[in-house]
């Protein structure tokens, strides 16, 4: 157990391969990305919509589709069943998505240059609880929509959660909720950091087994380690 | 000319009239009945399926219902009307302040040759311009949001503006011609067995400004009481210059029909516009009724008249701007004049006289060849590929004819290529994009003036009847037939992608100062006896939904229509109070009217909106006042 632990200490004070630095600056200019592309869709179909209605969720707002016409006509229509208007400067999401965002691209570029392993542990853990806690709060934003509906409105519908991800009928309207580049490329910063964490890794096994042999050979008196 | 041709023409002509007579009487004549066309392709021809659009606008005009029709083509299905000289209340239009103080103190007009305005020759998409031969105006419609924008007029100087509203080669003018002549200026009484010497006709160049459209007076040129029928303008060899035919050369009143076909060739006028605007710049001009007029007589070069036989009506331009088309609907055939013989014959005073000092150019001197398209030809268009299609009223047909260069001394017959009947009477025609200098040759639409019966029975006031007719190949081809009310004389057929029109005002183009974005904006102010009103509109409420006033008030009413969705019109209609407004998307409409009434009077949203529409809807309280209303 000792052993183990001395192995964990000894791996994560390694400084970082070069491969890794250079995934990690990639990594960095992913999430840099991300910050102008929408995370995610939320589009609506019905009958006399034939083109549809959209809400473009980026970091930090959210964007109508058809010139931004649609988030209107979305508020207008969800006035019908009571659904208090989405008016998307009242979101603190908006403003803690970007910086996290930010931070996360700082704190790998900082890797880049003085990193070891511990840093991109600690990237890692801070990441899943970065993108767990935002996901839930999309949907705990989507759930008090759907469910703190004016009793007084001229239309009565079951309290209800919008879909967070897929499909789902409400009333007239066919909703479709799906991830967009940029929450892909937020995945895919997450899966760089997985793919390093692998890479450093086994790159500290083969450095200890490499000792070890070093020693064995040492010991057999043979001139050569491989 | 031989005296042979002449006696032949004559011959003709009297069959000609005949079959006038007839046409009037029964249905088909002694013509063969239209030929069958093959049903199922050309059924395939016009069909547009639900839900796809079809390729072309054809802007019919309404005649005297004072309006333009909009229909697409292939299907020939009417889209919408967009309301010029008369009000329309499906759209509010002639309702709201601003469309009421445009129409003045008319209630109709009488739209004749709709116009679209060009660029390089070309359809640019902007605007439509459309004559009222009634009370002498021309009104541009925007084609943005196909809405009349101004209505200028009645013109200065001009009665019966149906030569009217050509424009030139790059919307500098609007052409406009008087076909009644009336003692100038207008206003002045002179004795109607004076009118060949006290009444006068003219020709007018209003000015287009080329950023907004604005029409303003260009220049104006008086002329012999003849009767200006219908114009053209100018291109490449001929840019610059402006065509009108006319009838009643005989310069007589009373029974015209008769009076005014005395003479065998009436005129055609070819006014050189370029040498009207020097004329004005170097004052060659007086003032009549507040207009600078040149005289023809005095400023040279500017008009000459060509003889045209005879009471012609169509005067066109081919696509190059070579040949000039006349169309004498009293004679069975039309005179192809050359240009550039023209101007050869203008550089040598090539004249045979004149009229009240204008000179007449020597017929032979101009024109090159007469076409025996058939009987009674009015209108002629083009298809880009060498061939003109000119309506043969009396004949009730649509003859396909060569464009020049023909052979020396051969039979013009033979040019004559096809033929085909419509039904019935046809005035006008319209070829797509057929008036510019790229005809796309790929239909025809016949406006017929007669549909006698081709219709389910609606009683005895009858529509009239298009026909689209497919001219893709060497033979015409009827492909499908509809009814319009009264009554499109000349309309404009051009590929659907040239225009750009929006579906809804955004907020941000909306400037009315009055516009209100929210429910929290209206409010109804008070000064004295005027009340203002700043009314909210959107699904599905009015802000405020109660409006008080006094009797005798002059209530103002600004209304907003919030809404940002296409489609999403709302009405705003004021029961027993005559106020019929409707708000586009975006659009921002003031109402007057004087609280005349005692009483309570429901509004409500007459434009239909939403599930809860209905729900739509609040009152005006007159509250009643002792003393009588003040107006």
């Amino acid at each position: 157990m000792d052993r183990m632990i001395d192995r964990l200490e000894t791996t994560l004070s390694r400084p970082l391969g070069g491969p890794t630095r250079g995934a990690l600056l990639l990594g960095a200019l992913l999430l840099t990305l991300a910050l102008f592309l929408p995370l995610w869709r939320i589009h609506l179909e019905a009958q006399q919509f034939p083109e549809g209605l959209d809400l473009w969720i980026y970091p930090s707002r959210i964007v109508g589709g058809n010139g931004g016409q649609d988030l209107n006509e979305i508020n207008v229509l969800n006035h019908y069943i009571g659904m208090k208007a989405i008016e998307p400067a009242s979101f603190p999401e908006m403003k803690w998505l970007p910086f996290g965002i930010g931070v996360f691209a700082l704190v790998s570029l900082r890797a880049v240059v003085l990193g070891r392993v511990r840093t991109l542990v600690d990237t890692i853990v801070l990441f899943v609880y970065f993108g767990g806690f935002a996901l839930g709060s999309f949907y705990w934003r989507l759930y008090t929509y759907g469910h703190n509906l004016d009793p007084k409105a001229p239309m009565t519908v079951p309290p209800f959660t919008p879909p967070i991800i897929g499909e789902q009928q409400l009333a007239n309207f066919h909703v479709t909720s799906l991830p967009q580049a940029g929450a892909l490329l937020l995945a895919a910063y997450g899966l760089v950091l997985a793919g390093c964490l692998v890479v450093e890794w086994r790159r500290s096994r083969r450095a200890a087994g490499e000792r070890v042999a070093v020693r064995i050979v040492a010991r057999a008196g043979v001139g050569h380690a491989r | 000319m031989s005296t042979k041709h002449h006696t032949r023409r004559a011959a003709v002509l009297a069959i000609g009239a005949a079959a006038a007579l007839v046409a009037g009487g029964c249905s088909a004549g002694s013509k063969p009945a239209a030929e069958k066309p093959a049903a199922t392709d050309a059924a395939r021809a016009a069909y547009v399926a639900p839900g796809e659009l079809d390729q072309y606008y054809l802007f019919y005009s309404g005649g005297h219902s004072g309006q333009v029709f909009v229909a697409g083509v292939p299907s020939m299905r009417h889209i919408a009307t967009i309301p010029v000289f008369t009000p329309y209340p499906g759209t509010g239009y002639g309702f709201d302040d601003e469309s009421k103080a445009m129409l003045g103190a008319f209630t109709w007009g009488d739209v004749h040759h709709p116009n679209l305005s060009k660029t390089d020759g070309r359809y640019d998409g902007r605007w439509l311009f459309v004559n009222d031969n009634a009370n002498n105006r021309v009104a541009r419609i925007d084609l943005r949001d196909f809405k009349t924008k101004q209505i200028f007029g009645p013109i200065p100087n001009s009665s019966g503006n149906h030569g009217s509203a050509f424009v030139t080669r790059n919307t500098e003018y609007l052409l406009v011609a008087s076909r009644f002549s009336v003692p100038l200026p207008k206003g002045r009484v002179a004795p109607v067995k004076d009118y060949g010497t006290q009444y006068r006709g003219s020709v007018t160049g209003l000015k287009v400004d080329p950023a907004s459209g604005e029409m303003s007076m260009g220049w104006q040129i008086v002329t012999p009481p003849f009767n200006w029928d219908l114009g053209a303008t100018g291109r490449g060899p001929s840019d610059g210059w402006a065509f009108w035919s006319s009838y009643n050369s005989e310069r007589a009143t009373g029974k015209l029909e008769v009076t005014a076909s005395q003479n065998d060739r009436d005129y055609a006028a070819f006014v050189n516009w370029k040498a009207a605007e020097e004329a004005i710049e170097k004052k060659q001009y007086t003032e009549i009724g507040g207009v600078k007029v040149i005289d023809p007589a005095k400023a040279k070069g500017v008009m000459y008249l060509v003889p045209l036989g005879k009471s012609p009506h169509g005067i066109d331009v081919t696509p190059d701007g070579r040949y000039v088309i006349g169309s004498g609907k009293l004679a069975p055939v039309v005179t192809v004049y050359d240009f550039e013989k023209f101007k050869e014959a203008i550089a040598k005073e090539d004249f045979v006289g004149e009229e009240d000092g204008i000179p007449v150019v020597r017929w032979e001197a101009a024109a090159i060849a007469e076409v025996p398209v058939g009987l009674g030809p009015l209108h002629t268009q083009f298809d880009g590929k060498g061939y003109a299609y000119t309506s043969l009223f009396v004949e009730s047909a649509v003859a396909k004819w060569k464009l020049p260069p023909y052979e020396p001394g051969a039979k013009m017959e033979q040019y004559v290529v096809d033929k085909i009947p419509v039904h019935f009477n046809i005035g006008h025609l319209v070829t797509s994009h057929g008036d510019t200098e790229e005809p796309d040759g790929r239909w025809l639409v016949a406006m017929n003036k007669l549909s006698k019966g081709r219709h389910l029975n609606v009683g005895p006031s009858q529509p009239e009847s298009s026909q689209l007719i497919d001219i893709t190949g060497q033979k015409m081809r009827m492909i499908a037939e509809a009814f319009t009310e009264p009554e499109p004389h000349f309309a404009q057929l051009v590929r659907a992608d040239v225009l750009k029109p929006i579906e809804v005002y955004s907020k941000d183009e909306n400037t009315n100062p009055n516009a209100i974005w929210s429910a929290d904006e209206a409010k109804v102010e008070r000064k004295g006896n005027k009340v203002t009103v700043w009314l909210y509109q959107v699904r599905t409420f009015f802000a405020p939904d109660v409006i008080e006033v006094n009797q005798g008030d002059v209530v103002t009413v600004h209304i907003t229509n919030a809404e940002q969705t296409r489609d999403e019109l709302h009405g705003f209609g004021i029961a027993e109070y005559n106020v019929n407004v409707v708000n586009d998307p975006g659009e921002t409409k003031t109402v007057t009217f004087v609280a005349d009434k005692a009483g309570v009077f429901p509004f409500y949203c007459t434009n239909f909106c939403s599930a809860l529409h209905q729900e739509m809807q609040g009152y005006l309280v007159v509250n009643p006042s002792k003393r009588k209303p003040s107006a």
